[in-house]
């Protein structure tokens, strides 16, 4: 059977499964929509956020990343994991016993202000949809190469998928569908890592393998391998970075705080039935998310040598053109990989440098998205292992994207809507809208992936930079400085979130061309921008508060009752 | 009043500051210590094929992470019993 056909049949089996799902998971109140009725148990919500958390830049791009940028990788690495570290400790079982259904409802109540809680559903609103355009482009991208439709096709089809599970489902639909999509990504990213480490070293586990030696019997180290080979060519040592060390310092920092403020992120810890469950599922999806992230960086180092022997040959000399292999001719139809041989010798040869700069060496651009893709046919695995993958990306696209829209919806109907002018309405009305916000959600999240707004890279950048700015700092003042009045946190929640914008916006979009390190402030990018606009934000936040007294005594008390487990309730709009 | 005295709810919050302070201190510094600020010193020192350096910014910190959560996880639960405060 061909590598299309079995696609389509491994693809469709998923999205049968998806749905069957979902009729079965139907919500019957806002309860069951917003927060699964409160009910699901730590492993199974640990799998669903790692579903939710895992998204198309993870499963598709992140490795892809790492291979191209060796050390410098560590930040997505550390950044997106270790967020769950504070989260787990300095948000998620307070929150739950605060048990409100949105992160907005948190901030509104916290520092008792509508204007408050207004600010935290913009932010949310923003931050879900400059996340949820990449996840849509990402399926695209996995549709258009391997179903061979074209980029708009493909994300209609996952248009349609997300908006019947999510409208049906809301969060208990989403729950359920998550946990089958966990299992379906990390299994179509394990079984191809797998087979490539048996290849190149006989460890069965890619975490060791990376650091094993080569099973060609030459008692070399694969890594060792790999930095000379990067030095040969012109790239800096794999194992070496190029970012400077308080670049990297910055910006797995700003990932790490950003994680543990992303709305979608905070809420799956409504949805368990108690604080100690909350704390408990915070450790599975650690576990369950470490799977892959500890995989990741062995899927990088394998790929890249690969790739770099496949093209250049064994001797290192470049290879024939006409002869390579089909992969190459694959992606080259998409326009990921460009060959241009500039020496007209016939041969490719890969190394530093851009193809199209007659100074370099360089003859083949290799688009870093495609590595994960890739990687089963480089390696010649199996046409199943590729179908695999293939309905793995979608998977991860689809589950995050799900989440993202379940708090937009959310924020809509439940935040604006119920919080802000229509206070009076029943619940069935209310999820009537939710159910129409997620509807209306999905198409415009549709056309921006048909229509990206730059590089999906650059665009989750600027998410995790303003959940790292805004909501970060609120909540945890919210929770460990119960004196903490509302003016204090509003000016900080704007004047972080300016600054950091500010910044993103005038490197990203004003001036590109000054986008250096000569002109980056202390040698920040606009990547690592969002920790020192948490800064500002805290020390905003320090002198309006020093200017206008405490908070008010009932506050006070509040915060102090969160601060316990004792008591905590099932998750409530009221 | 969960707690049965004022005396007990500020020792409560003191012990947890306390176990947060010291797990976020290990989180600090098997990521930013030993992944970024010390990693061209670990680099001199081999873990089977790893850099050590490189090691812990591409695996080991990862891996503390998550036992930190399960610690976390049961000194809580343990702190709750202690004070009465736990859900049971």
């Amino acid at each position: 059977m061909d590598v299309q056909l079995l696609t389509f049949i491994i693809v469709g089996a998923s999205f049968a499964l998806y749905i069957a799902i979902a009729i079965w998971a139907r919500a019957g109140s806002t309860t069951d929509f917003y927060v699964a009725g409160g009910g699901v148990p730590p492993v199974m919500n640990g799998m669903a956020t790692a579903a939710d958390w895992m998204s198309a830049a993870s499963f598709i791009s992140m490795a892809g990343l790492i291979s191209f940028m060796g050390y410098d990788g560590a930040v997505y690495l550390m950044g997106w994991t270790g967020g769950y570290v504070l989260l787990a400790l300095c948000l998620a079982p307070y929150l739950r016993k605060f048990g409100k259904f949105t992160v907005p409802d948190f901030i509104g109540d916290r520092y008792y202000s509508q204007t408050a809680r207004t600010v935290a559903v913009f932010c949310a609103i923003f931050v879900c949809f400059t996340y949820v355009a990449g996840q849509m482009r990402g399926v695209g991208v996995v549709f258009s190469r391997f179903l061979e439709v074209d980029i708009v096709t493909g994300v209609v089809i996952g248009m349609a998928i997300v908006f019947f599970y999510t409208v049906l489902g809301g969060m208990k639909g989403i729950t359920y569908t998550q946990v089958a999509q966990y299992c379906v990504l990390i299994f179509a990213y394990l079984v191809p890592c797998v087979f490539i480490s048996m290849m190149v070293t006989g460890h069965i586990l890619p975490q060791t393998a990376f650091g094993a030696t080569l099973a060609d019997g030459s008692g070399i180290y694969m890594l060792d391998k790999l930095d000379q080979l990067s030095v040969d060519l012109g790239f800096t040592e794999y194992t070496n970075g190029s970012k400077s060390t308080i670049d990297v310092f910055f910006i797995t920092f700003a990932l790490m705080v950003g994680t543990a403020g992303l709305p979608h992120v905070i809420v799956r810890f409504f949805t368990v039935p108690k604080v100690r469950d909350a704390r408990k599922s915070a450790g599975w999806a650690l576990l369950f998310i470490a799977i892959l992230y500890t995989t990741a960086p062995a899927l990088a180092s394998f790929g890249r040598v690969n790739m770099i022997e496949t093209i250049n040959g064994p001797d290192m000399a470049g290879t024939e053109i006409s002869e390579r292999p089909e992969w190459i001719r694959n992606w080259e139809k998409t326009g990921l990989i460009t060959i241009n041989d500039k020496n007209n010798d016939g041969k490719m040869y890969y190394s530093a440098g851009k193809a199209s700069d007659p100074a370099s060496a360089n003859e083949v651009d290799v688009d870093r998205d495609i590595m994960v893709l890739a990687n089963p046919e480089i390696a010649n695995l199996p046409a199943w292992v590729i179908a695999l993958v293939a309905a793995g990306g979608v998977a991860a696209a689809l589950s995050t994207s799900a989440g993202l829209l379940l708090v937009i919806s959310t924020s809509v109907s439940h935040d604006l809507l119920k919080r802000n002018f229509a206070p009076n309405i029943t619940d069935k009305a209310e999820l009537f809208y939710a159910r129409l916000a997620a509807g209306v959600a999905i198409v415009i999240a549709g056309y921006f992936g048909i229509n990206p707004p730059g590089f999906v890279a650059q665009v989750v950048a600027f998410a995790f930079g303003l959940a790292a700015s805004s909501f970060f700092p609120a909540i945890i003042m919210g929770i460990f400085s119960k004196r903490m009045n509302g003016k204090g946190a509003i000016s900080g929640m704007i004047a972080g979130i300016a600054f950091t914008a500010a910044y993103i916006i005038y490197f990203k979009f004003v001036n590109p061309a000054a986008n250096t390190p000569d002109n980056w402030w202390f040698g920040i990018s606009p990547e690592g921008i969002g920790t020192m606009g948490m800064m500002v934000n805290f020390v905003v936040a320090f002198v309006v508060f020093k200017m206008t007294g405490e908070a008010p005594q009932e506050i006070q008390d509040m915060v102090e009752s969160i601060r316990f487990p004792k008591g905590a309730g099932e998750a409530s709009g009221h | 009043m969960a707690f049965k005295n004022d005396d007990d709810k500020a020792a409560y919050w003191k012990e947890n500051l306390s176990l947060l302070a010291k797990l976020l201190v290990v989180w600090f510094v098997v990521s930013f210590g030993a992944g970024i600020l010390f990693v061209d010193a670990l680099n001199e020192i081999r873990f089977f094929g790893f850099k050590l350096g490189f090691w812990f910014a591409q695996q080991g910190s990862i891996y503390v992470f998550v036992v930190l959560i399960f610690v976390y996880m049961a000194k809580m639960n343990a702190l709750d019993k202690k004070y009465g405060v736990d859900e049971e």
